[in-house]
């Protein structure tokens, strides 16, 4: 890793639609192992920001504990972060979620901060369907406490230590598909060209997304008998279909050959192209996407790409029917019912 | 035999089965005496159970205004036939027993120094009403209508009640009527004078409520302007969000949309409900959560990364007997230790202790002011007892002219001026940073909150002496805070004396009537009632100034003495604990017995020269 990163930036770096530069969306020098995937992770994530493009103070971003939940200081320099305890970003996510709805809240999680001490909580955001990009940097081991197996860690997969993995592993796509999310894909670090895209998908998806990113620990899980390896996921992994991310505004000028392509458009306007290869799978419908993540399973392939997509859930705050003011902004008028419907109601316990 | 006699001073014990309906039947009595004018003291004795098992309903009258339990009870309504011997065992010679005498009491219940009140009220009930599903409830109303006679108090004030509470279904009021008239004709014409306790109008009561301590903490959340609450079930906080819903439902549906202007979440459990709370209070949401023992337990790990991330979260801890499980549906004061020290390393937290609901109401308010002032954690300390029976109070109140305390938070233009801010930066000396909420500035204030030790503007950082500054920065707001904390109350009863007490929360009640009754035995005794925590010099000053203080608190282990001790250079010998923790409200007669036991000891230990 180097130490030091210069402060100079060429002058005529292009700015974005809304006048930042990439480097508008660079945050602090990363600690992590060089060759760590998640630093591809974490550079993927700037230049959806960039390419959305997206105003960096609008986004918040969260983590719990781990490498993966280090990276939150290593990107998005200009937005608050908020780096909480192992397995609680959800819950963390959720109330600052309920306090402004107005911003995007991209949390930063890590299999062991997510499968194992954070299954509770990750279930449970899910299943309320709370507003937000959840990243996971899964590489199947604990990273920080030096190399024990995770809770993704595959039956037979042998890490550094040498021993196979003894345990069945959890598929956190599979989960949140089954709990009803609305955007789930899994995405390699080692492929930013597949990874950028699913990315400005995912947060352009109202509701809940799972971007669940394959990241090899080069100090501890890279081995030949890993199934977490730079070269096993290179060896294994199959794209659902390529896409193109068409954001909101911006002209659609490549012409796709009719049934070609699967067309999703989401909420806000923008539009997901899949390019239908052989075999291709319809991705808004939930059996089908539960179907092939088994039969991949089974024959030992990583599926990647948009597993699972569904617009029009309803999120958090319009299960419980919140006010579209973002509640932080409400003043003491707003909230305060004064002393004389107090009085009023103090007649009740008389 | 001599009977008690009394007027306006008695103690009515209700035994029933849970799930019977009784519950209404006995909130109805308390509150008509309530009604007449006359302080009034119910307490739920009750089980962690829905249906099928003993539950008693104690309500305590009296005209001086006493409200804590006084001990002993001279009636007892005995519906409830796993307990019937118990219950008759238990009335006080002179008292009176008042049973179903459908079936006839065996015959080795055989006191002669208690008046005993026969009525089949299963019999006339199924004589008198033809709804067989009414019958099973409307005997509790019968019992009722026959105290209305027993005990003096006239039916109207009875059938009012009814009326107000049935205003809109006027045809469920009807057979209630019935009932009550069914009792009270029998009680009329079988036992006239037999009773003689009574309860007549009066004026005592005053322009006082009888409310439950977790609705006017919910109130106090609703007029304080908090907007999320994070929460898991749990007794005896649950009522508190219920009530919060209840009232969030009447005061901040917005008018077209029927949108509320707050959010509550059931989360999965506590962790995750105080998680919710913390992320919303970082976000600049008024948020809080109530819990109880066990869910203070699981809240730890994040209310050390709330002490030291400093985020403003308000947790209500409405305690019960532990440890554990404990009794779930029992009240105690054990919760002290565990709060003031929640969560691992060097963490210490403030806490409030109301005694009624207008305390409670007050509390919540001063607690999100404090909370966002001093940005920390503010735990309020209520228990079982104060939370979910009623009390009687002086009336909420809220002082249109309060403007919300929201603490140290830069606004965006304030950001444009700013050049050189940092997070955690002690610029007034306070030991309180200025904080920013997200989202507000589009190049300025953002920062990176974290659990892990960081600098002045919250880099992180593994510098032992940059770790220790904001430690010790830690500390001096912690000495903003005594100052700012809610005062404790003192009672000066003579100037001289060498004997205090100190106590709080929901023994205040009880310790003042006991130090009525030392006094009227020749002992004076002056009172401080601690109403928060970090303790301010005039605690400490107290205790100097008394040569023994007796600390009157409801768990086993001294916990609150153990905190003054470990807080002050007070030497151990001068607190004297006063322990209560068997589950049911603290008594009176048992603190003045302790306290005069505790006195002797302390004299004779003084005469063999051990002191």
């Amino acid at each position: 890793m180097t130490f030091t990163r210069p402060k100079f930036r060429h002058p005529d770096l292009p700015p974005n639609a809304l006048g930042y530069t990439r480097r508008d969306y660079e945050g602090a020098l990363s600690t992590l192992c060089a060759g760590c995937g998640h630093d591809s992770i974490s550079n993927a994530i700037i230049q959806a920001c960039y390419e959305l493009p997206l105003e960096p103070h609008r986004v918040v971003k969260m983590s719990g504990i781990g490498c993966s939940s280090k990276t939150p200081a290593y990107f998005l320099g200009r937005s608050h972060g908020f780096n909480s305890v192992h397995g609680r970003m959800p819950a963390i996510a959720t109330g600052a979620n309920m306090a402004n709805r107005d911003l995007l809240y991209l949390g930063v999680s890590g299999d062991g901060d997510t499968a194992s001490i954070g299954l509770g909580q990750f279930t449970h955001v899910v299943r309320r369907n709370l507003n937000m990009v959840y990243i996971v940097m899964n590489n199947g081991c604990y990273g920080l406490t030096k190399g024990q197996d995770s809770a993704t860690a595959d039956r037979g997969s042998t890490s550094k230590k040498g021993a196979p993995n003894l345990f069945e592993s959890i598929d956190l796509c599979e989960l949140a598909i089954q709990l009803g999310a609305g955007f789930v894909a899994r995405g390699f670090s080692g492929d930013k060209i597949q990874l950028v895209p699913l990315l400005k998908a995912a947060m352009s998806h109202k509701g809940f997304s799972l971007v669940d990113v394959i990241s090899p620990c080069v100090t501890f899980n890279n081995t030949n008998a890993s199934t977490k390896s730079y070269q096993y996921v290179r060896d294994h992994a199959e794209a659902t279909g390529t896409l193109d991310f068409i954001p909101l505004r911006q002209e659609i000028t490549t012409e796709y050959q009719e049934g070609s392509t699967q067309e999703v458009p989401l909420h806000d306007g923008s539009v997901i192209y899949l390019y239908k290869g052989e075999g291709a799978r319809d991705i808004t419908n939930r059996r089908a996407a539960m179907d092939s993540l088994e039969s991949h399973r089974v024959e030992s392939r990583i599926m990647t790409g948009i597993l699972y997509f569904q617009e029009g859930i309803e999120d958090t705050h319009e299960m419980i029917k919140t006010s579209q003011q973002p509640l932080n902004a409400l003043q003491q008028e707003d909230l305060c019912p004064g002393n004389a419907a107090l009085q009023q109601l103090m007649e009740g316990y008389r | 035999m001599e009977k008690i006699i009394s007027i306006n001073d008695c103690v009515i014990r209700f035994a029933n089965v849970n799930g019977s309906g009784s519950a209404s039947a006995n909130n109805l009595f308390a509150k008509a005496v309530f009604r007449l004018g006359v302080p009034v003291s119910p307490k739920n004795i009750f089980p962690s159970n829905i249906q099928g098992l003993p539950t008693w309903y104690e309500v305590r009258v009296n005209e001086h205004g006493y409200l804590g339990r006084r001990g002993g009870a001279d009636l007892i309504v005995a519906i409830n036939g796993q307990t019937l011997r118990q219950d008759y065992d238990e009335v006080l010679p002179g008292g009176y027993f008042l049973f179903d005498s459908t079936r006839p009491l065996p015959d080795d219940f055989s006191r002669t120094d208690i008046t005993v009140i026969a009525i089949p009220l299963t019999e006339l009930c199924n004589r008198e009403i033809d709804n067989p599903r009414l019958r099973q409830l409307l005997k509790n109303i019968v019992y009722v209508g026959a105290l209305a006679h027993l005990l003096d108090m006239g039916l109207e004030v009875f059938i009012d009640s009814l009326q107000k509470q049935f205003r809109k279904k006027p045809q469920l009021a009807e057979p209630n009527i019935k009932a009550l008239e069914i009792g009270y004709t029998y009680a009329k014409d079988h036992y006239p004078g037999a009773c003689l306790l009574s309860i007549k109008k009066s004026d005592r009561a005053g322009n006082a409520i009888l409310m439950d301590g977790n609705s006017a903490l919910a109130l106090g959340a609703v007029y304080a302007g908090a907007t999320v609450a994070g929460w898991y079930p749990i007794t005896p906080s649950t009522s508190v969000i219920e009530a919060f819903d209840k009232f969030t439902k009447k005061f901040r549906l917005e008018p077209e949309s029927e949108r509320r202007r707050a959010a509550i979440i059931q989360a999965e459990d506590e962790l995750a409900a105080i998680g919710m709370v913390i992320g919303a209070a970082w976000n600049g949401a008024r948020s809080f959560t109530a819990t109880s023992g066990p869910g203070l337990s699981l809240m730890s790990e994040f209310l050390g990364l709330a002490y030291f991330a400093e985020i403003p979260v308000l947790l209500v801890d409405v305690q019960r007997a532990g440890p554990s499980t404990g009794m779930p549906t029992r009240t105690q004061q054990s919760d002290i230790l565990a709060a003031a020290y929640a969560s691992h390393g060097d963490t210490r937290h403030v806490l409030l202790f109301p005694c009624d609901p207008k305390e409670c109401f007050d509390m919540m308010a001063d607690g999100f002011d404090l909370a966002e002032r001093l940005q920390t954690p503010v735990i309020i300390m209520s228990d079982l007892d104060l939370g979910m029976n009623d009390h009687i109070s002086a009336p909420l109140a809220w002082d249109d002219d309060r403007r919300y305390d929201r603490g140290k938070v830069l606004t965006a233009s304030e950001l444009d001026g700013l050049k050189d801010w940092g997070r955690y930066r002690d610029v007034d000396g306070d030991g309180i940073g200025v904080r920013t909420i997200p989202g507000i500035h589009p190049t300025k204030g953002s920062y990176f909150t974290r659990g892990s030790s960081h600098n002045e503007y919250s880099a992180y950082t593994e510098d032992g002496a940059t770790y220790e500054r904001g430690m010790l920065r830690l500390l001096t707001k912690w000495e903003t805070a005594r100052g700012l904390v809610p005062r404790p109350h003192e009672k000066i009863a003579a100037p001289d004396t060498r004997i205090g007490v100190i106590f709080f929360g929901t023994s205040t009640h009880a310790a003042y009537e006991a130090i009525d009754i030392l006094q009227k035995q020749g002992l004076s005794i002056n009172s401080l009632r601690l109403r928060a925590f970090p303790f301010q010099q005039e605690v400490i000053d107290f205790i100097n100034r008394h040569e023994t203080v007796l600390v009157i608190e409801q768990n086993r282990d001294a916990q609150m003495r153990k905190l003054l001790l470990a807080e002050s250079e007070i030497p151990a010998s001068k607190l004297v604990p006063i322990l209560h923790f068997d589950g049911l409200p603290i008594t009176a007669q048992f603190i003045a017995e302790r306290i005069r036991q505790a006195l002797a000891a302390r004299k004779s230990e003084i005469k063999g020269g051990s002191l």
